[in-house]
């Protein structure tokens, strides 16, 4: 299907790191924007390229289309920067595409300092997290999130609000350990599969034919569950989230919450459930418990106490990625697939409602929610954008989000009951406090604090620059919500090639 | 008289095989020369010749890569891949060194033209160092790169720490000397004693000293000798428990004699230990794995816990090299049974150099009249008025904290691999440990210059930063810094030479 002139993944890839290093050689002040918009801009047209192709390209085996390969001189290592998607990873590219273009003309618009130095980092942030989806190597896969993450410390550093020297500090530690915990299991499957191949395809039918010994498996899949959890915020190893996207600058927090934090599910999904299958069966039960109880019953209440909007944000976050834990931990085919469908829905829901806090923090002066109110009579675009974003987050009907649940969910009745009990409990936990902030932002009387605000600076409603974004996703989160077959039909045909660990227990 | 040994090499033409070693002596006497014969206004094309002469020299090296290789000088010397990778990457430290010189002496009243010369005597003993398979080719060898290394390090002569510095590197060089001295007389000894199987009257050349230790793989005689030998070239490598000269001396030695330290000698001393653990150890593998096992799991962790509260950036480098040490000892430590760990070492030290250079440029720059004192606060505001050297440092540091898209994370990444093959989990779990640690530092550096409060050079910065640096250190820069990126994602040539293909 790619032919050796047009490479839609390679373009999505390089454009924003050829615009990113057009950027740092000294390109003129009026050029930086226009050449910034063609960087946000051709990696999301790629990526609904690839999407709308995808159905006729030609599949190669284990379900990847776009393939090509390209050496790097390390042929001796087994490395090589091979792209191709399939049904898993084409819709986080998609997202990613998305996202990065939503956040991208969010930074446009904003008034940031150092305007040249904060578009090039969202540049390279972006073609990080478009090579992470598209790669098929995993060295490449790991190169490339790292490529993304490091930016992330940076922007929260220099750009962030409050705390973010010492939230800066935060991120980078964690995160780096929860990088090289993973690092080191994707080495470990390296050498103990014998296969001397970071290529994906290749590891899978090495370990088809071969599999590890259980124990081996077992304490790799611990490695990679723990590093990969780590990336994610699985409970306890979550501060580092929270405190992190409360002080990121908006386009940072709603890349890294919205899609870099889904690389660790993916790289649960893509390589540790299909390569160590009796690894994931071992750990289900420990990752059921310390994901429902943690991620989705603690931090939910623990959101729930939450008085500062952009933390509310972070903390929902962490606990939604409880929902995609369980279904991991359920290990079927009906709960991975719901987790693909989650990490979408999340990833466009709570990438707009960082933006929209952003924005609300914009005419309040505060992300404290006990000193606003009454918001909606002034800017009613910016409440109803608020109050959608928040009924997709809780996963009514109609919203991506939604589907991703429900099959987690359903799954779950055939994992544990009791775990099902509690994820329920969350969605409840979830709805009172995303309705509540919903309620106190932008109903009920004005407080007087917004008031002094409001009559210093008149609140005007979302501009063009802001509303554009706001709108990308939400139709994106609708269009999902309402047609779901568009993305589930390659989720499933993906998964439906490699038996993930249900079968492998038979 | 007569040299048999002399007209047979003559007759061989064996000279031409060390052609790189000589030019590089006859270079730093032709610096001697120039000093005299040209007027005193024209002494400062001096460094500049020598700059170009060893660019002609590694181009020399370049062009002859895959050529001559064999045992050369009866058995003295071995030229390989690996010895002319060596070539290379010290000719390509010296060039480095030369432009930092270049830029940093004018600042002290010190002679300048044997500064160079004495970096090209060390550097041309460097690389005879490496390619030796001779105890004593060794000795001789690493006695003339320590002794130059002892003027060096004490050149600013008027400084109390570079003083400090001098004697400690000298009386500690002295001891490192000794013990290796001691250890090679142990091993010559119990090698020719009477009555042990495979006695050979030869055991300084390491072909002989080899097969005797086949033959006698559990003497204790033999085994103290090893343990002292590592122990003499550990004190190269600042390796645990002999790295405690390390902080000291690289804070009072001249910045590019620093560079020079914590690049070549550690390169030198590496590939020496390389070779001894490939080519003569390892029928004792059971005392040199577990002694360069436990070695390198306290280097790291010493090295990256001790780098934690420093705030001159001088120590901060030298411990932080330490660790690195520790890392590379990680791909040591299997690489006898496996070419493609030896392979990730001589990737690491390239990583490394880069890395380190792109650094040193920087602290170059920025030195005051002390060269010894240079803090993290100086760096503030860094970013805001000086972008290219901020990000000159970012690349640097990034790479050697071994993050993707550097080229320090390919070095760490093969290292690992090697540790992993070989089933070093544990040290694994350590070195993991002490990346996660070094991140902690090298991000306070890079937040010292990047996100402070106070977003302005201090006056004294300005000060010094007023004199634009020299042409050659900011091309050096900014071609240190894009090869740390360009090799991060491409690692072809390099890799390539690495794996052997």
């Amino acid at each position: 299907m790619s032919s050796p002139f047009f490479d839609p993944l390679l373009i999505a890839v390089a454009a924003p790191l050829c615009v990113a290093a057009l950027i740092a050689l000294g390109t003129p002040k009026r050029w930086v924007v226009k050449l910034a918009y063609a960087g946000f801009g051709v990696p999301a047209l790629m990526a609904l390229w690839v999407w709308w192709n995808f159905g006729a390209a030609a599949k190669e085996s284990h379900g990847y289309a776009f393939l090509s390969s390209r050496s790097t001189g390390l042929d001796a290592f087994g490395i090589g920067l091979k792209l191709g998607l399939n049904g898993i990873s084409l819709p986080l590219f998609v997202l990613a595409g998305l996202v990065g273009f939503a956040a991208g003309l969010y930074a446009l618009q904003s008034k940031a300092e150092r305007m040249k130095t904060y578009l090039l980092l969202l540049l390279v942030m972006l073609a990080g997290l478009m090579g992470t989806f598209a790669s098929v190597d995993v060295f490449f896969f790991y190169f490339f999130h790292e490529l993304a993450l490091i930016p992330t410390f940076i922007m929260v550093g220099i750009w962030g609000g409050r705390d973010r020297t010492y939230a800066a500090m935060m991120m980078t530690i964690y995160l780096t350990l929860g990088a090289m915990l993973s690092l080191l299991g994707l080495i470990a499957i390296y050498v103990k599969s014998g296969a001397s191949s970071f290529d994906i395809m290749v590891l899978r039918d090495t370990l088809a034919s071969r599999p590890l010994g259980e124990v081996a498996q077992n304490h790799i899949f611990g490695l990679l569950l723990f590093g990969f959890g780590i990336l994610v915020s699985l409970w306890p190893f979550h501060s580092w989230a929270p405190l992190g996207y409360g002080a990121a600058p908006s386009s940072a927090a709603m890349l890294h919450a919205g899609v870099l934090k889904k690389f660790g599910l993916y790289g649960l999904v893509q390589i540790a459930l299909p390569l160590l299958p009796l690894g994931a069966l071992h750990w289900g039960r420990d990752l059921a418990a310390l994901a429902g109880l943690g991620n989705v019953l603690v931090i939910g209440f623990v959101t729930m106490a939450q008085r500062d909007l952009k933390q509310m944000v972070g903390y929902s976050s962490v606990m939604h990625m409880g929902y995609a834990f369980l279904g991991i931990a359920a290990g079927s085919l009906l709960g991975v697939s719901g987790v693909v469908m989650l990490m979408v829905g999340h990833g466009l829901s709570v990438a707009l409602l960082f933006l929209l806090s952003t924005s609300v923090y914009q005419r309040t002066h505060t992300f404290d929610m006990g000193q606003m109110g009454g918001l909606a009579q002034k800017t009613p675009v910016l409440a109803w954008l608020f109050v959608a974003a928040t009924f997709a987050s809780i996963g009514l009907p109609g919203f991506a989000n939604f589907w991703g649940e429900l099959t987690i969910f359903l799954s779950l009745w055939y994992f544990s009951h009791w775990i099902l009990v509690v994820a329920l409990t969350g969605t409840v936990v979830s709805a009172v406090y995303g309705l509540r902030a919903a309620a106190r932002v932008f109903f009920g009387p004005q407080s007087e604090a917004l008031g002094r605000v409001c009559a210093a600076h008149p609140p005007s409603d979302l501009g063009w620059g802001e509303r554009l974004p706001a709108f990308i996703l939400i139709a994106a989160l609708l269009f999902i919500g309402l047609w779901p077959r568009s993305f589930s039909a390659g989720i499933n045909a993906a998964l439906a090639v490699p038996p993930p660990a249900a079968a492998a227990a038979r | 008289m007569d040299f048999p040994a002399l007209r047979e090499l003559a007759a061989g033409n064996a000279w031409m095989d060390i052609l790189p070693e000589i030019s590089l002596g006859c270079l730093a006497l032709f610096l001697l020369v120039l000093e005299i014969a040209l007027p005193r206004s024209r002494h400062r094309w001096i460094p500049m010749a020598s700059i170009l002469g060893q660019l002609a020299i590694l181009a020399l090296v370049l062009a002859r890569f895959h050529t001559g290789y064999g045992s050369t000088f009866n058995g003295l010397l071995v030229l390989s891949r690996g010895g002319q990778l060596m070539r290379a990457f010290f000719l390509a430290s010296s060039i480095l060194v030369s432009i930092l010189a270049r830029s940093s002496l004018p600042r002290q009243r010190v002679p300048r033209v044997e500064f160079h010369h004495i970096v090209l005597v060390v550097t041309a003993a460097m690389m005879l160092l490496v390619q030796s398979r001779n105890f004593v080719m060794l000795f001789v060898a690493l006695e003339t790169v320590t002794i130059g290394l002892y003027i060096l390090v004490s050149y600013f002569r008027t400084n109390p720490r570079t003083l400090e510095a001098g004697l400690k590197y000298l009386v500690m060089g002295a001891l490192s000397s000794a013990l290796l001295l001691f250890g090679i007389a142990l091993l010559y000894g119990v090698a020719g004693s009477q009555g042990l199987p495979g006695r050979t009257a030869d055991a300084m050349q390491y072909a002989g000293l080899r097969s005797f230790l086949e033959a006698n793989p559990h003497s204790f005689m033999a085994a103290a000798g090893i343990v002292l030998v590592i122990a003499g070239v550990a004190f190269k490598i600042g390796a645990f428990p002999f790295q405690i000269w390390v902080p000291d001396v690289y804070q009072g030695a001249p910045t590019p004699v620093t560079a020079f330290l914590a690049v070549a000698s550690k390169a030198a001393g590496f590939i020496v230990l390389l070779v001894l653990v490939t080519e003569v150890f390892p029928p004792y593998e059971w005392l040199v794995g577990p002694v360069l096992t436990f070695m390198a799991a306290a280097t790291i962790l010493f090295g990256n816990l001790a780098a934690l509260k420093q705030h001159n950036v001088k120590r901060l480098i030298g411990l932080s090299g330490v660790s690195h040490a520790g890392f590379i000892l990680l791909a040591v430590i299997p690489a006898a049974h496996s070419p493609a760990a030896a392979g990730a070492v001589y990737f690491y030290l390239f990583a490394y150099l880069i890395a380190s250079f792109a650094v040193f440029g920087v602290m170059t720059i920025l030195a005051g009249d002390d060269d010894s004192n240079q803090e993290l606060g100086d760096y503030a505001g860094l970013a805001k008025e000086r972008p290219f050297l901020a990000g000159v440092l970012a690349c640097g540091l990034g790479s050697l904290a071994g993050i993707p898209p550097f080229v320090g994370f390919a070095g760490k990444l093969f290292v690992f691999v090697a540790a992993f093959r070989s089933g070093h989990y544990g040290l694994l779990l350590v070195a993991i440990a002490g990346v996660v640690v070094s991140i902690y530092y090298y991000f306070g550096w890079i937040r010292a210059a990047y996100f402070n409060d106070e977003p302005a050079l201090s006056a004294e910065m300005r000060r010094r930063l007023a004199v634009p640096a020299a042409l050659t250190l900011r091309v050096a820069l900014a071609a240190l810094a894009a090869a740390s990126i360009v090799l991060g994602f491409y690692q072809g040539p390099l890799g390539r030479l690495v794996s052997g293909h």
